[in-house]
C-alpha cells in the first residue's frame, strides 16, 4: 500500500479501524499468531497423548477437559522452568546468598542462550541463502565440516596465545563450512545442478567423512569411542561464569555476525547485488551483475556461517568433536530462517525462541515426562503456518495484504 | 553391473566434447585396471566366487579362476571401447557402452579384491537387491510426484511415518492392516504436501521440509511415549519369505531374485505398473504433460490440479509402503529415525535414474550394491575405508546432476506451482 493511498484511507476511516487493519495486515501479526497456534496445537497433542485425560473423560466430560488443560499446563510450566529457571528456586537462592546456588538457579536461562548461539549462526546461513534465492538445505553438513576443521586447528596448533588461537580456530571453521557451501554453489553456477539436491548429498558426504575422521585420523589416541582429543585450553571461548553456567563469548560473536550480515546485505554494493540476484535474476543479469559470482559467493558465505555454528559448539561448549553431535540443526535452521523472515534481526529473535524451547524441552522431558521431540512437532506446526500464511489469515479472519512482501521465492529444480 | 545403462539411455544428444570425454573415461578405466589392479597382484593368484547365497538350498560349485588373465581381458575390452569411442564414436549407444564399461570396472574391482580369497558373489548381489528395495520404493514415490510437477523431498518423512504406523497398527491388529495403515499414512502426509504446494502455493521444498520435521518429531514423540513403554505395541511381526515356485529353482538367479518376502515382489510389480502407466496409458500421458507444461495441458482440458493431487497422493502411498518395509519387511519393530536418510538416497536414486521407474530401480540397485559392498569390505583386501565407499551414491548423484557424463531430463515444470489464469 503506497503512502498516498494510506492517506486517503485515513480520511475515510476512524483511527481505531485503521489501527486494526494495519495490525491485521502486518506480517508480524501472522508470525505471532503462528507461534501462538503452534503452541496451542502442541498443548492439544500433549492432552491427547496423556492417559489420565482419557480416564478423566470416563468420569465426566468436564473432568476430562479439566485434566487435559492440566496436562498441557504442567507441560508448558515445565518448559518455562526449564528454559528460564524456576522462580521460587531463584528467589530462594537469592535469599540464601550462596554464589553456587544462585548460579544453579540462573543456569537454565543462560543454558538457553548457549543453545541459541549455534541457531543464530545456522539461521543466518540459511537466511543469507534465501536472500539470494538459494535454498541451502546443507547447513548440517557444513556445520559438521566447520566443527571438524575448527577442532583440528584447536587441537593441533600449539603454543599460541588465546587472542590468536581462538580467531584462527573460528576462521578454520568458517573456511571448512565455506568450502562445503562453495562446492554446491559452484556446481549451481557452472552446471545448473540444483543446490537443494547437491547440499543434501553434501550433507551425507559430510556425515560419512566425519565418521571416517573420528574413527581414524581425528580420533583421540587415548580413547576407545569415536571422539576427538580435547582442544587446547588456548582455543576455548571465554566463559563468563563458573560452573555449571556454560554461557560463553560465542553468543556475542553470533550477535556480531548477525550485525555484520545485516550491514553486508543491506548497506554494501555486494549485498545489493546479491539481493537483486535473489529477487530477480533476469533483471540482475540485464544490469550487468554476475549471477555466477553472486551464487558462488552467497553459498560460500552461507556455508561459512554454518561452519561457524559448528566451530562455536566445539570451542565454546563441548571442547571435543563427537559423532552426530548436532544432528537436526540443518532442518531447524531452515525453520529459523523462515520464521525470522530471512532478516538478521528476525533470525536472532527466532534463534533465541528456538533455543529457549529446545533447552526447556529437555527439562520438560524430566519433569513432565513429555518427550523432547514435541519441539520438532511445534516447529513443524509454526512453520506450516508461516509458510502458508493464508491458513492463519483464514482461521483468524485477517485481511489479505495487497502484496506479500515476505513470500520466499526460490527457483525450481531446473534452476533456470 | 549393466544397470547404469538404462538410467541414462534416454539421452541421445551427443556432442563432440562428450564423445571425447567418454573416450578418455573408458581409457582411464582401462588404465586403472592395469595400474591399480594388475600391477599389484602376483601372477598366479586365484579368485573364488561363491555362486549361491547362504541358505538358498541350491548346490552350485564355486567359480574359481586365475585372476590376472581375467583382468587383462577386462582391461583390453575397456581399451578397445575407449579407442573406438575416440576414433569413431558409439553415438547413440554411448550410454550403453558407458554402463558396460562401468560394469567391467566394478567386476574387475571385485575380482582384484577377492584375489587369493573368496567372496560370496550371489550373496552380495542378493544383499544389494534387498538394500535397493526401500531406496527404489522411495524413488518411485518421487517419480510419481515429480512427473506431475510437484517436488517431493518429504519422501524421508513419509517413509518414517509409514514405518511407525505400520509397526503400531500391525501390532494392535494384524500385519496386513498394519501395511494398509502405513500406506494410508503416507498418503495423508502427501495430501498435506499437495494442499500446501498446490492450493496454498507454498514453496514445495519448504512444504517438504515441514513434513520431514513433523514426521521426525511425531514418530519419535509417539515412540518415546508409547512404543518404548508398552513393548507389545511394537511387535508387529514380519512378512514371511516366499519362494516363487519354479522361478526360485533357477540356478544362481532364482535365489537372488525369487526367494524374498512380499515387498520385493511388490517392488517388481510396481516398477512394471508405473512404467506402463506413465508411458503407455492416457493417465500417464496426462500426468507427464502436466509436469512438463501445465498451461498447455490445461488448454487441452486436462485438470492440472486434480492430476497433481492424484499423483502426489499416489506417491505418498508408495512412500508409506516403502516405510512399512522397514518395520514389517525388515526389522520387525520400530526404532526412532530408523529410515536414517534412505528417503533422501531414494530421492538421489530418482534423479540418477532420470525420473523414470526402471532407471530408479537401476540406480537403487547400484546404490544398494555399494551399501552391501561397504559391509563386506572388512573381509576383502581393500584399502578403502567403508565410510568412503558409502559416499559413492551421493558423489555419483552430484556427478550426474552436474551433467559431466550426461544430464538427466527432469520434468520441465517440476517445482513450479501452477496458477490458473
Amino acid at each position: 500500500m503506497s503512502e498516498k493511498e494510506k492517506k486517503q484511507d485515513t480520511k475515510k476511516k476512524d483511527a481505531g479501524k485503521i489501527f486494526l487493519e494495519e495490525v491485521s495486515q502486518s506480517p508480524l501479526t501472522v508470525t505471532i499468531l503462528a507461534i501462538f497456534s503452534g503452541l496451542l496445537l502442541g498443548g492439544l497433542l500433549v492432552a491427547l497423548t496423556t492417559e489420565d485425560v482419557y480416564r478423566a473423560f470416563n468420569v465426566s466430560i468436564w473432568e476430562g477437559i479439566k485434566t487435559g488443560f492440566q496436562a498441557a499446563g504442567t507441560t508448558y510450566q515445565a518448559l518455562f522452568y526449564g528454559s528460564f529457571g524456576n522462580p521460587s528456586k531463584i528467589i530462594a537462592a537469592l535469599q540464601s546468598g550462596e554464589a553456587e546456588a544462585i548460579r544453579r538457579a540462573f543456569n537454565p536461562f543462560f543454558e538457553s542462550l548457549v543453545v541459541s548461539t549455534p541457531y543464530i549462526f545456522a539461521g543466518l546461513a540459511v537466511a543469507l541463502g534465501f536472500r539470494v534465492g538459494l535454498f541451502n538445505i546443507g547447513a548440517e553438513g557444513q556445520l559438521f565440516i566447520g566443527a571438524a576443521t575448527s577442532v583440528t586447528a584447536a587441537i593441533y596448533l600449539e603454543g599460541l596465545p588465546t587472542i590468536i588461537h581462538v580467531p584462527i580456530s573460528l576462521l578454520a571453521g568458517f573456511l571448512g563450512g565455506g568450502l562445503w557451501g562453495f562446492i554446491p554453489g559452484w556446481l549451481k553456477a557452472t552446471t545448473g545442478g540444483h543446490e537443494v539436491i547437491n547440499t543434501i548429498m553434501m550433507n551425507y558426504i559430510a556425515f560419512r567423512l566425519s565418521e571416517y575422521l573420528l574413527r581414524g585420523p581425528l580420533k583421540n589416541p587415548d580413547g576407545f569411542t569415536p571422539v576427538s582429543a580435547p582442544i587446547q585450553d588456548s582455543a576455548k571461548l571465554f566463559r563468563f561464569f563458573d560452573s555449571p553456567i556454560r554461557f560463553h563469548l560465542g553468543f556475542f560473536i553470533a550477535l556480531l555476525f548477525a550485525f555484520l550480515v545485516y550491514i553486508f546485505l543491506f548497506k554494501t554494493t555486494w549485498g545489493y547485488t546479491l539481493r537483486t540476484v535473489g529477487a530477480n535474476p533476469r533483471a540482475a543479469k540485464y544490469a550487468g551483475m554476475s549471477i555466477v559470482q553472486s551464487t558462488v559467493l552467497a553459498m560460500f558465505l552461507s556455508g561459512g556461517l554454518a561452519g561457524l555454528a559448528g566451530a562455536n559448539e566445539v570451542l565454546g561448549v563441548n571442547y571435543t568433536l563427537a559423532l552426530a553431535f548436532a544432528s537436526g540443526y540443518g532442518f531447524d535452521s531452515i525453520a529459523l530462517a523462515l520464521l525470522g523472515k530471512s532478516h538478521p534481526t528476525g533470525v536472532v529473535l527466532a534463534a533465541i525462541l528456538f533455543g529457549f524451547l529446545r533447552n526447556g524441552a529437555i527439562q520438560m522431558q524430566v519433569l513432565a515426562g513429555v518427550p523432547v521431540d514435541i519441539i520438532s512437532i511445534l516447529q513443524a506446526f509454526i512453520l506450516a503456518f508461516i509458510a502458508a500464511p493464508a491458513i492463519i489469515r483464514t482461521i483468524y479472519r485477517l485481511k489479505e495484504p495487497e502484496i506479500d512482501i515476505d513470500a520466499v521465492t526460490l527457483r525450481g529444480w531446473g534452476g533456470n | 553391473m549393466t544397470t547404469t545403462t538404462t538410467s541414462i539411455n534416454n539421452l541421445e544428444r551427443t556432442s563432440p566434447t562428450r564423445r571425447i570425454v567418454m573416450g578418455i573415461l573408458f581409457l582411464a578405466i582401462a588404465a586403472a585396471i592395469w595400474f591399480l589392479f594388475i600391477q599389484t597382484l602376483e601372477p598366479g593368484v586365484e579368485t573364488t566366487f561363491k555362486m549361491m547365497p547362504s541358505g538358498s538350498g541350491q548346490d552350485i560349485p564355486d567359480w574359481i579362476f586365475t585372476t590376472v588373465p581375467v583382468l587383462y581381458v577386462l582391461a583390453g575390452v575397456s581399451l578397445v571401447a575407449g579407442g573406438y569411442q575416440l576414433a569413431r564414436g558409439f553415438r547413440k549407444r554411448t550410454n550403453l557402452v558407458l554402463g558396460l564399461v562401468s560394469g567391467i570396472f566394478i567386476f574387475a574391482f571385485l575380482t582384484w579384491a577377492t584375489a587369493d580369497g573368496s567372496l560370496n558373489l550371489a550373496g552380495l548381489i542378493r544383499s544389494a537387491l534387498v538394500k535397493a528395495v526401500p531406496l527404489t520404493l522411495g524413488a518411485l514415490s518421487g517419480v510419481l510426484c515429480e512427473r506431475s510437477g510437484v517436488v517431493n523431498i518429504a519422501i524421508e518423512g513419509m517413509m518414517l511415518t509409514g514405518a511407525f504406523v505400520g509397526a503400531f497398527v500391525g501390532s494392535v491388529t494384524n500385519i496386513w492392516l498394519g501395511l494398509l495403515a502405513a500406506v494410508l499414512s503416507g498418503g495423508i502426509l502427501a495430501a498435506v504436501l499437495a494442499v500446501l504446494s498446490i492450493k496454498y502455493k507454498t514453496d514445495q521444498i519448504i512444504a517438504g521440509t515441514i513434513i520431514n520435521i513433523f514426521a521426525t518429531g511425531m514418530t519419535s514423540f509417539l515412540s518415546a511415549k508409547f512404543l518404548q513403554v508398552y513393548q507389545e505395541l511394537n511387535d508387529p511381526g514380519r512378512f514371511p519369505t516366499i519362494d516363487i515356485p519354479l522361478l526360485s529353482d533357477i540356478p544362481f538367479i532364482g535365489p537372488i531374485l525369487f526367494q524374498h518376502n512380499m515387498f520385493v515382489y511388490a517392488l517388481y510389480i510396481f516398477i512394471i505398473l508405473i512404467t506402463v502407466g506413465l508411458y503407455y496409458t492416457r493417465w500417464g500421458l496426462r500426468t507427464r504433460s502436466v509436469g512438463e507444461h501445465p498451461k498447455a495441458a490445461d488448454t487441452l482440458g486436462i485438470n492440472v490440479f486434480r492430476t497433481r493431487y492424484l499423483s502426489v497422493i499416489l506417491g505418498g502411498f508408495m512412500a508409506g509402503f516403502g516405510g512399512a518395509y522397514f518395520t514389517l519387511g525388515s526389522v520387525g519393530r520400530f526404532d526412532e529415525v530408523m529410515t536414517a536418510g534412505r528417503g533422501f538416497i531414494g530421492l538421489a536414486a530418482m534423479i540418477f535414474g532420470n525420473w523414470n521407474p526402471i532407471g530408479s530401480f537401476s540406480a537403487g540397485l547400484l546404490f544398494g550394491f555399494f551399501d552391501a559392498l561397504a559391509s563386506k569390505l572388512a573381509i576383502l583386501r581393500v584399502p578403502i575405508p567403508s565410510e568412503i565407499m558409502l559416499m559413492f551414491p551421493y558423489l555419483a548423484t552430484m556427478v550426474i546432476l552436474a551433467g559431466v557424463v550426461g544430464r538427466g531430463q527432469m520434468p520441465a515444470a517440476d517445482g513450479q506451482p501452477y496458477e490458473k489464469e
